[in-house]
């Protein structure tokens, strides 16, 4: 059962998003988060819902699965958008010549409009990276993040180191789940109780687990550092790709786009 | 070609009485396109000895040549690593990538073969070892046989003379040993690989053309498996077993009935009962 998990949230299909350099999807994505935290009006966010409409689209991933990513944060929009709502001085609302105000908390009009903005800014940023993580095989992301990185190599950022170590810790997952999941049948058949109890039992029971995964993980890095070894591994130098990244049209075309998105959104800052 | 000459190593290094000593000068010479199998208890330092053959481990006293290459001169130690690969016993900690194809070429890449002779090695690894349909499948997913297999696709990538391999198949199931056993016996056969296959598993060795036994970090036989396996009584005294179908003849031949001894397979036993039944 722990055999079947997914690394990432990767979904592998094909399609014209599927098939861009990691790298620049890595950079559109990050100019993208940036500029969502530069737009001011609601006609901005318009552009942002039409763009992420265009990408989630032209990447052929169901918008349900690019939503699911927003779930695990809920709570924290809700949390920011009452914040704003409740907390932000200004003119207070009237309904019916009642005032919305009970002791600190008030409904104020620039509270109502920046816990929008606020939520609608957190909503976009999860959907935007989310179409980079759906889209981009953990294997990828690693190399594109390694290719970015590598300038900064000069000025001793191991960039090469950081990617080898990602890349092991995917490949590490399912294996240590898989023996997490042994370590603790062969604890239960032995008696041991990892359900009844209060979070200090539990969290207690959990000792007999994490030593043997601890010593097995030592065990296991020691005989990999072996086989790479072997395998002739000297670090990042000299080392050519099997699949070396190379940015072809569809990347540049996807550039001018992030460009018009810009253009657009710094004009409807200027003028709307 | 490997050439050892008077090899002595120990792991305790302040430890240099003689029964301190992992191995104890041993000499060995493995000729190209030779299968060699290792015989030994556990402890016997076998496993020392292999991990000699590529440099992962350096000779205290004597040499060890690889090629004509001395694992001692630290210049040559990755065309040595590249000469004489290595798998070792759990392919889980052997593999590196999350996907199959990338894991095969990882050794190519750290050589910096440009990426297209890479794409060649990777397609020609995964044939010799039959599991070209595989290439874009996760590592993880894969039974422990199949997982071996990868393991031995990623040191076919570097286009090594030699492979050595520290019992391959200790920890599979028996339907992954023979998987694994058919692979390196056509490496051998078909490729022309040399092989020296460390293992425990008697009816593997059966496959060698050469046993050598190791007891105490000294070498004490060397010779076809028919010869080796055939002195059921000294192989018992230095505390292994022999195959199955030599075990039965030799204790048919105990029982009075007049069976030859040096029988290696099923096939063989099997003819033999039936010429004493006639």
């Amino acid at each position: 059962m722990l055999k079947d998990i997914t690394l990432g949230q990767y979904f592998p299909i094909e399609s014209p998003v599927h098939s861009m350099d990691p790298r620049i999807k890595i950079i559109i994505t990050l100019v993208f988060i940036i500029a969502i935290f530069f737009i001011k009006s609601l006609w901005g966010f318009v552009a942002v819902a039409l763009y992420v409409i265009f990408a989630v689209k032209l990447s052929r991933v169901s918008f349900k699965l690019v939503l699911k990513g927003i779930r695990p944060i809920l709570f924290l929009i809700i949390f920011t958008a009452l914040i704003n709502l409740f907390m932000t001085n200004g003119e207070i609302v009237n309904i019916g010549g009642v005032p919305l105000k009970a002791g600190f908390l008030k409904i104020t009009k620039e509270g109502f409009y920046s816990a929008t903005v606020m939520s609608l800014r957190l909503v976009f940023l999860v959907m935007g990276t989310s179409i980079l993580t759906l889209t981009t095989s953990p294997i990828l992301l690693t190399d594109g993040v390694e290719k970015l990185l590598s300038p900064f190599s000069k000025i001793g950022l191991p960039a090469h180191e950081l990617a080898m170590m990602m890349t092991i810790a995917l490949r590490f997952i399912p294996t240590l789940l898989e023996e997490t999941d042994k370590i603790m049948k062969a604890q239960m058949a032995r008696g041991a109780d990892f359900e009844s109890g209060n979070i200090i039992n539990r969290a207690k029971a959990l000792i007999p687990i994490l030593v043997p995964l601890f010593i097995s993980s030592f065990r296991r890095a020691d005989e990999l550092a072996v086989a790479m070894e072997c395998r002739c591994y000297r670090g990042g130098k000299g080392r050519t790709r099997l699949n070396e990244l190379k940015i072809g049209t569809r990347d540049w075309i996807a550039c001018l786009s992030m460009l018009t998105f810009m253009a657009v959104i710094v004009l409807i800052n200027m003028y709307l | 070609m490997i050439e050892i000459q008077n090899l002595t190593y120990s792991y305790d290094r302040a430890d240099d009485k003689v029964g301190g000593l992992a191995l104890n000068g041993i000499n060995l010479t493995v000729n190209d396109g030779e299968f060699v199998a290792v015989l030994g208890r556990n402890g016997s330092g076998k496993s020392t000895l292999a991990k000699h053959i590529n440099a992962i481990l350096l000779p205290m006293g004597g040499y060890v040549y690889v090629d004509g290459m001395d694992t001692l001169d630290e210049s040559k130690t990755w065309d040595i690593r590249q000469s004489a690969a290595m798998v070792f016993q759990n392919p889980d900690n052997q593999i590196v990538a999350t996907i199959v194809e990338e894991d095969v070429a990882f050794a190519a890449e750290n050589l910096g073969v440009p990426p297209d002779e890479i794409r060649r090695r990777v397609d020609y690894a995964l044939g010799a070892v039959g599991m070209t349909k595989f290439r874009k499948e996760a590592p993880h997913l894969l039974s422990g046989g199949q997982k071996q297999r990868i393991a031995i696709a990623g040191v076919i990538a570097m286009k090594p003379k030699t492979i050595v391999f520290d019992e391959p198949t200790a920890m599979l199931d028996p339907s992954g040993r023979k998987e694994v056993m058919k692979t390196i016996t056509e490496l051998n056969r078909k490729y022309g690989i040399t092989i020296i296959m460390i293992t425990h598993n008697m009816d593997e060795a059966v496959c060698a053309d050469r046993v050598v036994v190791v007891d105490k970090g000294r070498i004490i036989i060397d010779d076809k498996p028919r010869n080796v396996f055939s002195d059921v009584d000294k192989m018992r005294r230095i505390g292994l077993d022999v195959p199955q179908a030599t075990q039965i003849a030799f204790e048919l031949k105990k029982a009075g009935l007049d069976i030859k001894c040096d029988i290696l397979d099923e096939q063989e036993c099997v003819e033999e009962i039936i010429k004493l039944c006639r």
